[in-house]
């Protein structure tokens, strides 16, 4: 599933049986003083009937269904669209957070597409010991039929969304960085629409940092990456799976923002070394490919056979330079759970500097060390299976008994290399509407980077939270909603 | 713009279309079943509602027999029935959500608003009273959809082939409604004035929302020939063919502007155009006007199929 439920759905398992009462609150600090992003929505939410927020979150809803700004379930019919629910007190980030917060996200992405770059080339990562070549070679995220093929600029990854998350008033961790499809940035525009629409006076009492230009700087950056050996304006296309995609209402949305045309697999072909859409004039050639299809699914001549999503010959086009592929194939293999806890080394060794984001420290088992700790502190540590996602094949000590742990310690010393381990998180949380009133409900945060001809980052991102108290599962199915995230100007 | 847009847009005109054209069929089907008669047997009427919405065979595989709950839940709420109002919207909307990027929000929020409405509709504790008012509220919300249409949307390709879908569906559905009728418009078999005669017309005026139009137009009561001429050749009458050439003539100059090129569609379409101008009723009568409607149905196709031909709907 495309949407970005699944990971952090792990995460909230971790905090699961981290102490509430002790997490970092993004208004309320560790229950000082109201923290000073915070001074006018405080005084709002002081001034505001919980009954009136409840009308105008029912207002809300129904603009979100009336506009379709829903998600399909698999095999479900339309009857079946759900929405994710939004809530309305905003997650706000001061200035000068944001600032340490971009240079580390730019940080990050230039090292990302540095490392991608090297992997597919020269490998000299590997050469100079910071990285075990299996860890690569053997990854089922990289991609062989990448070695060698040059893409526009060096950039593999253009659109990267990086889960953050907090855990004390300078504490922010790195949980995981998107550099295949990420999706999300949808609902960070049309959220900001609907608080605008909704609550117009706190736009006049906060300095509120615009993220309007998104779609813009999107178009920008899909432009500035179009094979070089064009003269003339380049044709951009999104690619979709179509209607039953559970993200296709922000394929749609970004489309139509960009005034792009947006394509299926089916309205694509490839004549004579060239990508082409079927138009009432005809073929017409394609220069750009913003695809929100997987790479298994792009080409059934390359990856999957069976594939119907993709279009025959395209990876023949894309190797021989007559067409930009957003994001690149083989761009998977930067966000593999494996590789994450190298990122560090990464970002030094393309950057000649110090990471600015910390990572969540992760112990590798297949590295001796760390196995031994994992299995000696197994019941502080969450466990997670190196391809797993979505919660599955994994453990939360803290939150298991005896026996699941000495079985999944088993698991682990038979099979180490499928292992990594974490520390329990307490996520930081914010205020929010629940059903005894306003609460904290612990959050995490994916801004969403643009990397092109230059690297673009409007000031905001995706507020994920876990609506409900106890389980604290943020997965859009099983009641995990958005948030308009605001970030602040001086 | 993509060629499976061009077919979506089309297509997603000509099902609202229908699903309008089916609330009016459904509404003057219902009247009649209404009226008291002699033999006691009102559901005969539904017979050719039924084949006037081109479903006849796939309602009698059904429900075997007439009967006005079987035939107006097969027309309004049955989703298995391709023509049905249902199945309409649900595929106007589908295609809306495929070319979302085509539509303006007003466009979509109509059409998705009417599906979401729609859907809150419960056929089983649905209480007689309340038929009219859905049709009503059918209608109601096509035209909403057409008036989003036509204010807001780009006079572009997408406006054009908009256009073609609505005026194609509609010269089909006048011409079928004149068609399965049209033994009771003929001099021959009407006795001019007779109460039955004065039913049938008035229902057939009605399926096309024109039994008031006309007495505004024709000032005198109603007529067999005067309704064939309104309903086939007055181009003031929306629902009329000519009308509907008339829009379809102009929405392919527009392609073809649009395009640089003239295609063969445009020459069929001015040819049906150019007959309906200059036709004249006593001579479709003498002619044989079944004949007549026949020929225009079969030629209403294929401007579309040659339509689907020249802009590449599907490949």
């Amino acid at each position: 599933m495309d949407w970005p439920g699944s990971c952090l759905s792990v995460l909230m398992e971790q905090i699961r049986v981290a102490d509430l009462t002790l997490a970092f609150d993004e208004m309320n600090g560790f229950g000082q003083d109201v923290r000073e992003p915070y001074a006018q929505v405080a005084a709002w939410l002081d001034s505001v009937r919980v009954e009136e927020l409840r009308k105008k979150s029912a207002e809300a809803e129904l603009l979100f269904r009336r506009t379709g700004i829903t998600f399909a379930v698999y095999g479900d019919t339309e009857a079946t669209e759900r929405l994710i629910p939004f809530d309305m007190i905003p997650r706000i980030i001061s200035a000068a957070e944001w600032r340490r917060l971009a240079a580390g996200i730019e940080q990050r992405v230039k090292a990302l597409n540095a490392f991608m770059y090297d992997i597919y080339h020269r490998q000299e990562i590997i050469k100079a010991g910071r990285i075990p070549a299996e860890l690569v070679i053997q990854n089922s995220a990289f991609v062989p039929e990448m070695i060698g093929v040059e893409p526009e600029l060096g950039i593999y990854s253009h659109i990267i969304g990086i889960d953050i998350v907090r855990t004390a008033e300078n504490e922010f961790y790195v949980l995981e960085d998107n550099t295949r499809t990420p999706s999300g940035v949808s609902y960070m525009l049309e959220n900001r629409e609907t608080m605008m629409h909704m609550f117009p006076n706190l736009f006049a009492e906060n300095r509120v940092a615009p993220i309007e230009t998104y779609p813009d700087n999107l178009r920008k950056t899909l432009e500035s990456v179009a094979p070089r050996r064009l003269s003339k304006d380049p044709t951009i296309a999104v690619l979709t799976p179509g209607i039953y995609n559970s993200a296709y209402f922000e394929h749609a949305f970004l489309a139509d923002q960009m005034g792009l045309e947006l394509v299926e697999g089916s309205d694509l072909v490839v004549l004579d070394g060239h990508l082409n859409m079927k138009t009432t004039e005809g073929l017409r050639p394609v220069d750009v490919l913003y695809r929100r299809v997987d790479d298994a699914f792009l080409d059934p001549l390359t990856f999957d056979p069976t594939s119907v999503l993709g279009v025959p010959g395209l990876m023949d086009v894309y190797r021989a330079g007559n067409v930009t592929i957003v994001n690149a194939p083989g761009a998977g293999i930067a966000d593999d759970k494996a590789i994450y806890s190298y990122i560090p080394e990464i970002i030094e060794f393309y950057m000649g500097r110090p990471p600015i984001l910390k990572n969540v420290p992760t112990y590798n088992c297949r590295k001796p060390d760390a196995l031994k700790y994992v299995l000696e502190n197994m019941a502080e540590l969450v466990v997670k299976e190196v391809h797993g996602s979505g919660g599955y094949g994994m453990l939360v000590g803290p939150a298991s008994t005896a026996d699941e742990i000495e079985a999944f310690r088993a698991r682990v010393k038979a099979r180490p290399d499928n292992y990594i381990a974490q520390p329990t998180l307490a996520l930081s949380t914010c205020p929010t509407l629940v059903e005894d009133g306003i609460a904290p409900r612990h959050l995490d945060l994916r801004p969403f980077v643009l990397i092109g001809d230059e690297v673009r980052l409007v000031p905001g991102g995706l507020t994920r939270v876990a609506l409900r108290k106890g389980s604290l599962v943020v997965n859009s199915s099983q009641g995990g909603g958005t948030k308009d995230t605001w970030i602040l100007q001086d | 713009m993509l060629g499976r847009t061009a077919n979506d847009l089309f297509w997603l005109s000509r099902y609202i279309e229908r699903a309008e054209n089916m609330a009016r069929l459904i509404e003057a089907g219902y009247r009649i079943a209404l009226l008291p008669r002699a033999d006691g047997d009102n559901n005969e009427e539904w017979a050719s509602t039924l084949k006037s919405a081109g479903c006849a065979d796939q309602y009698y595989a059904k429900h075997g027999t007439l009967s006005t709950k079987h035939v107006v839940d097969f027309l309004l709420f049955d989703a298995t029935n391709s023509s049905s109002i249902h199945a309409c919207l649900a595929t106007a909307r589908r295609n809306a959500r495929a070319q979302r990027t085509a539509l303006t929000r007003e466009m979509w929020e109509s059409l998705n608003g009417s599906w979401l409405e729609f859907q809150q509709i419960k056929p089983d504790s649905l209480r007689p009273d309340a038929l009219p008012r859905i049709l009503d509220w059918i209608k109601e919300r096509s035209a909403g959809y057409r008036g989003a249409l036509l204010n807001t949307i780009l006079r572009n390709d997408t406006f054009y082939f908009s256009q073609l879908g609505t005026f194609l569906e509609r010269a089909d559905n006048t011409a079928r409604i004149l068609d399965v009728k049209y033994y009771v418009l003929l001099p021959s078999t009407s006795m001019i004035g007779s109460s039955v005669d004065n039913v049938q017309w008035e229902a057939i005026l009605r399926s096309v929302s024109a039994h008031r139009s006309y007495r505004w137009v024709y000032k005198d009561s109603y007529r067999s020939w005067r309704i064939a001429d309104y309903l086939i050749l007055n181009h003031a009458m929306p629902r009329s063919l000519h009308a509907c050439y008339s829009e379809i003539d102009s929405a392919l100059d527009g392609l073809s502007e649009v395009y640089g090129e003239a295609k063969p569609c445009l020459a069929t379409a001015k040819s049906i155009r150019k007959m309906l101008d200059q036709g004249h009723i006593d001579t479709i009568f003498q002619s044989g006007l079944h004949e007549f409607l026949l020929d225009f149905i079969a030629r209403n196709n294929r401007v579309a199929h040659e339509i689907s031909e020249a802009y590449h709907f599907t490949s």
